[in-house]
């Protein structure tokens, strides 16, 4: 299995710069970095991925017992790093992501540098005191409402391997296949984020990690990223005056500002 | 027209406007929407987009269309709950854009709501009936293939001296063609075989096809004879079966008895396609079997007899039709219209019949859609 295809492996920026690997949550694919790559390329090289079962991977690579865990998608991040053998990596992920690359740093501290977590949430359903935000028939509505929006979905438009290595024009593309997911691989993937629980996990994070999180945010509401940081060694949190649950679109200046900057520190 | 007109519309629209920032912040509500919604005017300014949806809505919403709409500038018509005052849920379409400055800087955005109660009813039931369906389908694919297999001999029992060879390509994963065969041991010295293909498809072709097959087994224990092993089975296919139309059949049945360095053929059939004799010296020639009638249309039937010598180095190897008139995609054409068949085997000669079954199944993937009948294929060889 060639990893490049089946996780849609783009990569640009300036030569020789730190690699910054960046992976997208539940919800669209690699696209949504556009506004903060524009922003970054200049001093870092950028590594993007599609989870396999999103945005342009390889469908053929898709296991729904793979990856109706979070770990399945961690172990491809690994892979990831493996094949294009990146070392000193800072891993940028947004939503569940963070959480993969929470498990892929436990996994294999050997490839990461740094994590920059980008409005977390190690659990989105409320436990006791823990406030997530969410309940289990509020994931069930979730759901139902991605159900009701794939009534009209169709193979013949499902997405396909977009060949062209430079950057098509945003617009084109975003008409081909944007956010375009095959509904079996999405009820998986919305199955694994939101029922997923990795308090556990945040503790052994070995490296330097900056949390980043929105001053109003839906789906990870105030107090989760102070969570994330508290049970973190040594980690950082920003709070950007955004409202919603992607900077990255919403705010990418200051979102931009925040990545570089710790990632750029010694 | 007048600016009055203009604000009538704005505001009593028969769909709900909504104006926000580009953080989704709601600026301005037009009446209709508000009055969905049971809002005061003003009581939503201020207010989030997402404050108007379920939590489940919420999250698709912030995951999905919201960095939609600023991604490509414009969202066509998802499907939204939006919640009214007193918590009830309004089932909409929004459609949205985005409004920019000189920059291609987002500055607002205008969504518009459509009531879709009714049609969310249909779509519901539409979605309902469609996992009905896919569980019906799921039942059905195992119940043909459980029946399909039940048809066919799990493991061909060839007796000592004798090489046997099987292969079957099912058209379809949920219709059931009618086409049969087995090899089993009569005696000692004997065993019995038959293939064949009942008329039609479907449920009552494969009632006829599990009776025949059984019949078959129990009259060849009975009736060393093969022609009247035949005419038992004529006799109960000609008995009132409440099974419809799908009561004939074409068959070949036979006797193999181990004889000096081979084995001896005895042959009946049934309008069945004759088969292939292919010599360990490397001719090939149908076995001479024409003639017969099918088994099941009249009273009295005429079924051809023949007897042969399998030697060490030769092959028989019985077919059905979904061989022979599989459509080689020119024109009309099926593929042994012009005696492709025979040459496919002279091609071949000599084989075995693990080696011709295989040739055939490769034929047979070659012809691909072309084949649009079940096709099954036995073959016998003497080792050389």
């Amino acid at each position: 299995m060639d990893v490049r295809t089946r996780n849609n492996i783009t990569i640009t920026g300036a030569q020789g710069a730190p690699v910054l690997l960046l992976a997208h949550g539940f919800g669209c694919d690699q696209n949504l970095w556009r506004p903060v790559v524009d922003l970054l390329e200049s001093k870092f090289r950028l590594v993007l991925m599609d989870h396999v079962g999103s945005g342009s991977s390889d469908p053929g690579a898709w296991d729904a017992d793979k990856y109706s865990s979070l770990t399945g998608y961690a172990d491809d991040i690994v892979d990831v790093l493996d094949e294009l053998d990146l070392r000193d990596v800072v891993f940028v992920g947004h939503s569940v992501a963070a959480m993969m690359g929470a498990l892929a740093v436990n996994a294999d501290p050997t490839r990461f540098a740094k994590l920059v977590m980008l409005t977390p949430s190690p659990r989105y359903i409320d436990d006791a005191d823990y406030r997530g935000g969410f309940s289990r028939e509020d994931i069930d509505e979730l759901l139902e409402s991605m159900e009701m929006n794939y009534l009209g979905w169709s193979h013949d438009m499902a997405p396909v391997i977009m060949g062209n290595p430079d950057r098509p024009d945003l617009h084109d593309e975003l008409e081909a296949s944007f956010c375009r997911t095959d509904p079996a691989c999405a009820r998986v993937f919305a199955r694994a984020t939101f029922l997923s629980d990795n308090r556990d996990d945040l503790a052994q994070i070995p490296v330097p990690t900056l949390v980043i999180e929105c001053a109003q945010d839906a789906i990870a509401p105030h107090g989760v990223g102070a969570y994330v940081r508290d049970h973190i060694p040594g980690s950082e949190l920003i709070t950007l005056s955004a409202i919603g649950h992607c900077p990255h679109v919403s705010d990418p200046e200051a979102t931009a500002r925040a990545i570089a900057a710790f990632a750029g520190s010694p | 027209m007048t600016d009055l007109d203009i604000d009538d519309l704005w505001d009593h629209a028969p769909s709900g406007h909504l104006i926000a920032d580009p953080q989704g912040r709601i600026l301005r509500v037009n009446s209709t929407l508000l009055n969905w919604l049971g809002y005061e005017p003003d009581a939503l300014r201020g207010r989030l987009i997402g404050d108007l949806l379920t939590p489940g809505g919420r999250i698709h919403y912030d995951t999905h269309f919201g960095p939609l709409l600023r991604m490509s500038g414009e969202l066509a018509g998802v499907t939204v709950d939006l919640v009214t005052v007193d918590g009830t849920r309004l089932p909409t379409f929004l459609t949205a854009n985005v409004k920019t400055d000189s920059d291609k800087r987002p500055i607002l955005l205008r969504i518009t709501a459509v009531d879709a109660t009714d049609r969310r009813a249909f779509e519901r039931e539409l979605r309902q009936q469609r996992e009905r369906i896919e569980i019906e389908i799921g039942r059905v694919r195992v119940f043909a293939d459980t029946l399909r297999r039940s048809l066919l001999p799990p493991v061909l029992s060839p007796p000592p001296g004798l090489e046997a060879a099987d292969y079957f390509y099912p058209a379809s994963a949920d219709h059931i063609g009618g086409d049969f065969y087995d090899l089993f041991p009569l005696s000692r010295a004997t065993w019995g075989f038959f293939l064949g293909d009942v008329v039609g498809k479907g449920v009552d072709a494969a009632v006829t096809t599990g009776l025949t097959r059984y019949v078959l087994r129990s009259a060849a224990v009975s009736d060393e004879d093969p022609v009247r092993v035949l005419h038992n089975l004529n006799s109960v296919l000609g008995q009132k079966l409440g099974i419809g139309d799908h009561r004939m059949c074409t068959l070949i049945y036979g006797n193999l008895t181990k004889r000096d360095t081979g084995f001896d053929v005895d042959l009946a059939s049934g309008g069945h396609l004759p088969p292939l004799l292919i010599g360990g010296d490397g001719s090939a020639l149908y076995a001479d079997t024409i003639g017969g009638q099918a088994v099941g249309i009249t009273r009295e039937p005429h079924f051809i007899a023949s007897h042969l010598h399998l030697a060490p180095g030769d092959t028989l190897v019985l077919y059905t039709d979904g061989l022979t008139e599989a459509r080689t995609g020119i024109g009309r054409e099926r593929f042994d219209d012009h005696g492709a068949l025979l040459r496919f085997a002279t091609d071949h000669a000599p084989t075995t019949a693990a080696g011709i079954v295989d040739a055939i199944h490769g034929l047979l993937d070659t012809l691909g859609a072309g084949v649009e009948d079940d096709a099954a294929v036995l073959a016998f060889g003497v080792p050389s």
